[in-house]
């Protein structure tokens, strides 16, 4: 019992940074049609930011703070400067997106160098709390906090805010937003921008649960948060949730269950099960 | 004149889909533009929105818009209701108002209750549910919601039942009394009912402008030009 509220927790945890990073990915892909490779390099721009700042400055939150507003910042300038001259051009922004994340790993790596720095992680976060018997590291449960406030805020702004509106609209037309006289390129940057500041936010926390930073570990979070947009549906806010808790869950069960390494191959199974009975995605539109 | 386009093309890929494109829209009532299927109805609508990328000069009461983006040609007050509607299906009737509201206002919820009574008690229904004609009527009402210069109108007989295109045709005459419309439609009739001024297109050539109701009145012109007898519909847009 104990071993599976302990499994159940760790794939929580997953799944909320799966969420985390998905969800700015989802919503990019939804409004600009864009798959934005670079996404893993706003979320190490997140994981060093915090990093050097709580290093200086001793306070964990303004490291966190300050690695999601300069990597929103970032986007916004990165969306505004260089993707909107390829709008529509999908070809020129998947190599656009995909030499920036190559560039970004190549710059820290010359900075920082290729091995991983210790995180400096508040000692609270490192105990563990029992539940039902299981210890459950304190840093599990901040990623699930997270995750659920990043979902109803997101929510919020989505359901209760005229940008939130423009989204959910330019995520079925966006011709049609602009013909209702609509500058769609604002929402463009803005959705960019929350995005890239989701990203650094995972990249940040996955610091704390690692207890490192290094120039790949963006990367690796990436092709799992893409496989959760998938199954989730392109461009669905609530899709990503529902995939993230899934993927997480079952990632992690069956690397507990069945053997070390296997909750990879049942993930990739997922996604090939869920594109051939449901290529929409579990909350996506169906495509014409 | 409320609309000059002067020698309009559009290139869509290796195909030439409009041809030196040239005509006039009088201010006031409604101007037909017609032609058979391909004849590149839509294209020059979605021109004149920026919507397809075009040559030529185009301008709105004497202002050249040519250059401008569509969010831009709208709020120099042209309004645009496209082919196959166009609603945001996820959307309630309520939201697709709302994303029309036009900065500075004013916003005509009255008028567009009037002449659309169904829609206030369809308020928080989302648009995919609805029928055909009732989003018709949501987008129409989403581009009379605000004031504007001009209304260019696609298709909105487009698979509507007789008795609905009956009913939107005497909605579009009230429209027309208060905005001047450019409409793309293949319903003869609603065109005989409406138009005051017609151009004629084909392949991508204005071949005929004048007025709607010498047009109509010559079945042979009609036949060569539409491709049908007066009663009837020419082919589908572009």
């Amino acid at each position: 019992m104990s071993s599976f509220v302990l499994m159940t927790a760790t794939g929580l945890g997953l799944a909320a940074l799966y969420f985390l990073v998905a969800s700015g990915l989802s919503l990019i892909f939804g409004l600009m049609g864009v798959l934005n490779f670079a996404h893993a390099a706003f979320l190490t721009l997140g994981g060093y930011t915090a990093w050097l700042v709580t290093d200086a400055t001793g306070s964990l939150v303004l490291g966190i703070v300050a690695g999601v507003a300069l990597a929103a910042g970032a986007g916004a300038l990165t969306e505004s400067a260089l993707l909107r001259r390829m709008h529509g051009d999908h070809v020129p922004q998947v190599l656009l997106t995909v030499g920036l994340l190559l560039a970004f790993t190549a710059l820290v790596r010359a900075v920082f160098g290729s091995d991983a720095r210790p995180m400096p992680v508040p000692r609270w976060m490192t105990d563990v709390t029992s539940i039902a018997g299981a210890p459950i590291p304190n840093s599990r449960f901040v990623l699930i906090v997270a995750a659920v406030v990043v979902y109803a805020a997101l929510a919020l702004f989505l359901a209760r805010t005229r940008y939130g509106l423009i989204v959910r609209a330019g995520v079925e037309n966006r011709a049609m937003v602009t013909a209702l006289g609509i500058d769609v390129r604002r929402a463009f940057t803005l959705v960019f921008a929350i995005g890239t500041g989701l990203a650094a936010l995972a990249g940040s926390l996955v610091a704390l649960v690692q207890d490192v930073v290094s120039p790949e570990q963006g990367m690796s979070l990436l092709i799992f948060a893409f496989i959760v947009v998938i199954i989730g549906g392109l461009g669905s806010f609530h899709g990503s949730a529902l995939a993230a808790l899934l993927v997480g869950l079952v990632q992690q069960y069956a690397n507990f269950y069945a053997l070390t390494g296997m909750g990879d191959l049942v993930v990739v199974l997922l996604l090939a099960g869920i594109l051939l009975t449901r290529p929409q995605g579990l909350l996506g539109r169906r495509l014409a | 004149m409320i609309l000059h386009v002067d020698k309009l093309n559009v290139f869509l890929g290796e195909s030439h889909i409009l041809h030196d494109v040239s005509f006039e829209v009088p201010q006031g009532g409604v101007t037909a533009l017609l032609g058979r299927n391909g004849a590149g109805k839509t294209t020059t609508l979605r021109a004149l929105m920026a919507l397809a990328p075009a040559t030529g000069q185009i301008r709105l009461a004497g202002q050249e818009i040519s250059q401008e983006l569509t969010h831009q040609i709208v709020r120099r007050g042209v309004g645009y209701v496209p082919e196959n509607r166009e609603v945001f299906a996820g959307l309630t009737v309520q939201e697709n108002l709302r994303l029309a509201e036009r900065p500075g206002g004013p916003h005509h919820y009255d008028r567009v209750f009037s002449l659309f009574p169904r829609l206030k008690e369809r308020l928080r229904q989302r648009a995919g549910t609805m029928s055909g004609g009732e989003q018709q009527m949501l987008a129409l009402a989403r581009a009379l919601l605000n004031d504007n210069q001009l209304l260019l109108i696609d298709e909105p007989s487009q698979g509507l039942a007789p008795h609905l295109v009956t009913e939107l045709t005497e909605v579009l005459a009230q429209v027309a009394d208060l905005v001047t419309v450019l409409l793309v439609e293949q319903n003869l009739a609603m065109v005989r009912r409406l138009a005051r001024h017609a151009i004629v297109l084909d392949q991508g050539r204005v071949v005929w402008t004048g007025s709607a109701e010498e047009l109509l009145s010559d079945q042979d012109t009609t036949r060569q030009l539409l491709g049908v007898g007066v009663a009837g519909r020419s082919g589908g847009g572009v």
